[in-house]
């Protein structure tokens, strides 16, 4: 057996916790596969990154990856990553969780550390509902879309998520659907490779409940609608990309800024004022 | 370990309690402290965010108590010592995360400088009403460990306390302050360093692969890790197994929720503390704590020059309940008086335990303002009557 050949993405895996809870046709596994790709290609050093998720299917990607890993609370896992990442600024964090889990419950969160610029990779897998509930209305499910809780159309307005992110601050924006895996790949590698706040939209199919509910095919089906459906515009204005039913997907990378983060403005502006008498935080160094 | 004789504030000093609470969690190591501005508790992350910066440490303030309770268990898992501090509303958003440091077993110290509720209640206005919140404020069954200081002498030296117990018994510790002692003027010492006793956190020595983060090895305690060790470790607040592998059934359940009961019931005479001034065969012995024990303590010197049999219990350690110490005082007296700045709280725990031995009478109060030295004394003369 020992020339069978080895996936190169294991080495990222808790292959022990295999099979994973994932359905058929979900998104979350590509993009996992693209993040274990990224890490490699970053060549961050596995003792030194941390994943901290949410709570919902895209919340158990912390559970997968063979590194030291925390599955937190529901929508809490960007301020538990600030404590992290402030704490260990020789690591990289990587906070993954769904689009209810850190724009509904974890918005406020997602805002404040976007704003602070804190330095962490925010990958959000956006399926446009709550799988692990059973596929209720979240804050990027399209207008008119069905849900289990919006029975006749979801009839809220939805969050652009990178435009979002943009206008909090992010130092890194980009859009992919799980359809672009080396596009996604090799955005990943940039945001971990980003000093400060890196923002990633995820773009997935759920094929249990939304594509499912909505009648729009199983997996395979969605994949060709990502091909047939998305253009890619690098640096577009993110204000210019919000979706909408079934609509055209704009992908790309679309912001790349550089501001202090918070320890720099923290160091920058305790420096000033207190001089010689400032001791800086090295975390647990 | 001993602390940080370049961190520490040796010398006497003339302060309130929510200064001597930052200041003893200097003392004890602590380097991390997110919070979110919220009176009656607003001065200790004040006092926090001036001396850190001068001391290595580090204060964010959270978008809100949320965000706090659980960017401190962030710290921890990094390798600090941390803790959030809070009052009122504040303690009520947090307690999913008391949740989470309990099954994670995350050693957090949350500072509640307890004022009137419920809701916005009393902001500026104490009481003594979160102590069963303490207990059971989280769903689930778990236990903490919860201490109540009386003076601001006490704010600085109990928040050691609770820093030592949270690193040994690898729970959510709570300090429950309240308004009055929080903004209570007083004469502090605070020792030179290397007379105050510091727990160290102890990390595993077990190498990666010959270590599972929640397997008990030695004692009652899992060995912990920071990240960073090789370790690799997954920590969750699902229910898991040893290796800290989600593992969802009533087995691993009852596993998990009674080891994380008894390695702290278990060792209640260790973590408890409490002053026991009890006289044998007295009419009465009145308990109480925190603040309203300054008032009790008074109220009995006074009654006991006019020749009453009164003995005196104040618990430090509110949880876990010091059973052991009511069952004796059900032993030495006639009856027992609970006084407590709420409509009955700990009034519960004491009944239980003396189990109809003797009469149990409450002095309660619905916060606002401290139970009068009058209302105590006469409560007690009735009684014991």
């Amino acid at each position: 057996m020992s020339d069978t050949p080895v996936n190169p993405v294991d080495g990222l895996l808790r292959m022990d916790r295999m099979p994973h809870i994932w359905c058929g046709g979900c998104g979350i596994g590509t993009s996992v596969n693209c993040f274990a790709r990224a890490v490699a290609k970053a060549e961050i050093d596995h003792e030194h990154l941390h994943v901290v998720s949410g709570i919902g299917c895209t919340g158990r990607v912390a559970g997968y990856v063979n590194v030291d890993s925390f599955h937190t609370t529901h929508g809490r896992a960007i301020p538990f990553a600030t404590g992290l990442s402030l704490s260990r600024p020789d690591s990289k964090v990587v906070v993954y969780s769904g689009d209810g889990d850190l724009t509904a419950i974890g918005g406020n969160h997602f805002i404040h550390a976007a704003r602070r610029n804190i330095d962490m990779t925010v990958i959000c897998v956006n399926n446009f509902t709550y799988g692990m509930t059973g596929g209720q209305v979240t804050p990027t499910t399209p207008y008119g879309a069905k849900a289990s809780t919006t029975p006749y159309g979801n009839y809220e307005h939805t969050f652009n998520l990178p435009n979002l992110a943009d206008s909090c601050g992010a130092q890194f924006v980009a859009r992919w659907t799980v359809y672009h895996v080396r596009q996604l790949t090799r955005s990943i590698t940039k945001a971990l490779k980003t000093k400060g706040f890196s923002f990633i939209e995820v773009i997935a199919p759920c094929p249990t409940l939304y594509q499912r509910r909505n009648k729009l095919g199983d997996g395979v089906m969605t994949l060709q609608y990502y091909k047939d459906k998305s253009t890619i515009q690098n640096g577009a204005d993110t204000a210019d990309v919000g979706m909408s039913f079934q609509s055209d997907i704009i992908v790309g990378e679309f912001v790349e800024r550089e501001s202090l983060t918070f320890m720099e403005g923290y160091e920058k502006r305790m420096k000033e004022i207190l001089g010689d008498g400032f001791v800086p935080y090295r975390g647990a160094k | 370990m001993k602390a940080d004789p370049t961190a520490v504030a040796s010398g006497m000093h003339f302060i309130d309690g929510n200064e001597a609470c930052g200041e003893g969690a200097i003392a004890a190591g602590c380097r991390f402290v997110a919070g979110y501005p919220i009176t009656p508790s607003t001065e200790v992350v004040e006092n926090i965010a001036r001396r850190f910066p001068k001391i290595g440490g580090l204060f964010i303030q959270m978008e809100d108590e949320i965000a706090s309770s659980t960017c401190v268990q962030g710290a921890v898992w990094a390798g600090l010592k941390a803790m959030t501090v809070t009052s009122g509303p504040g303690i009520s958003l947090m307690m999913e995360h008391v949740g989470l440091a309990a099954i994670t077993e995350c050693p957090t110290v949350f500072v509640n400088v307890q004022r009137g509720g419920p809701s916005t209640g009393l902001p500026t206005l104490p009481a003594q009403q979160d102590v069963m919140q303490a207990r059971w404020g989280s769903h689930g069954d778990y236990e903490v460990i919860a201490v109540a200081p009386s003076s601001p002498q006490e704010c600085f030296d109990h928040v050691i306390t609770c820093f030592n117990l949270a690193e040994k018994y690898r729970c959510p510790v709570f300090f429950m302050m309240d308004e009055t002692v929080g903004h209570m003027l007083g004469k502090v010492k605070i020792p030179p360093a290397d007379e105050i006793e510091v727990v160290e956190r102890v990390y595993t020595k077990r190498p990666p692969g010959e270590y599972l983060p929640y397997k008990i090895y030695d004692g009652d305690q899992p060995e912990m890790v920071r990240v960073g060790m090789g370790h690799r470790i997954h920590s969750t607040g699902l229910t898991h197994d040893e290796r800290g592998y989600p593992d969802m059934n009533a087995e691993a359940q009852d596993k998990m929720v009674r080891r994380l009961c008894s390695k702290i019931n278990d060792h209640v005479d260790e973590i408890s503390i409490a002053e026991s001034d009890q006289v044998e065969g007295s009419d009465v012995t009145i308990v109480s704590y925190g603040i309203t024990s300054r008032v009790v303590a008074y109220a009995v010197d006074l009654l006991r020059e006019q020749g009453l049999k009164i003995g005196r219990v104040r618990l430090v350690t509110l949880w876990p309940f010091n059973e052991k110490l009511i069952k004796d005082v059900a032993q030495n007296t006639k009856s027992i008086i609970v006084a407590e700045m709420n409509l009955g709280q700990m009034v519960h725990e004491v009944e239980r335990v003396v189990a109809g031995k003797v009469p149990v009478h409450l002095i309660g109060h619905a916060g606002g303002a401290m139970i009068e030295l009058q209302t105590i004394m006469d409560k007690i003369k009735e009684v014991a009557s």
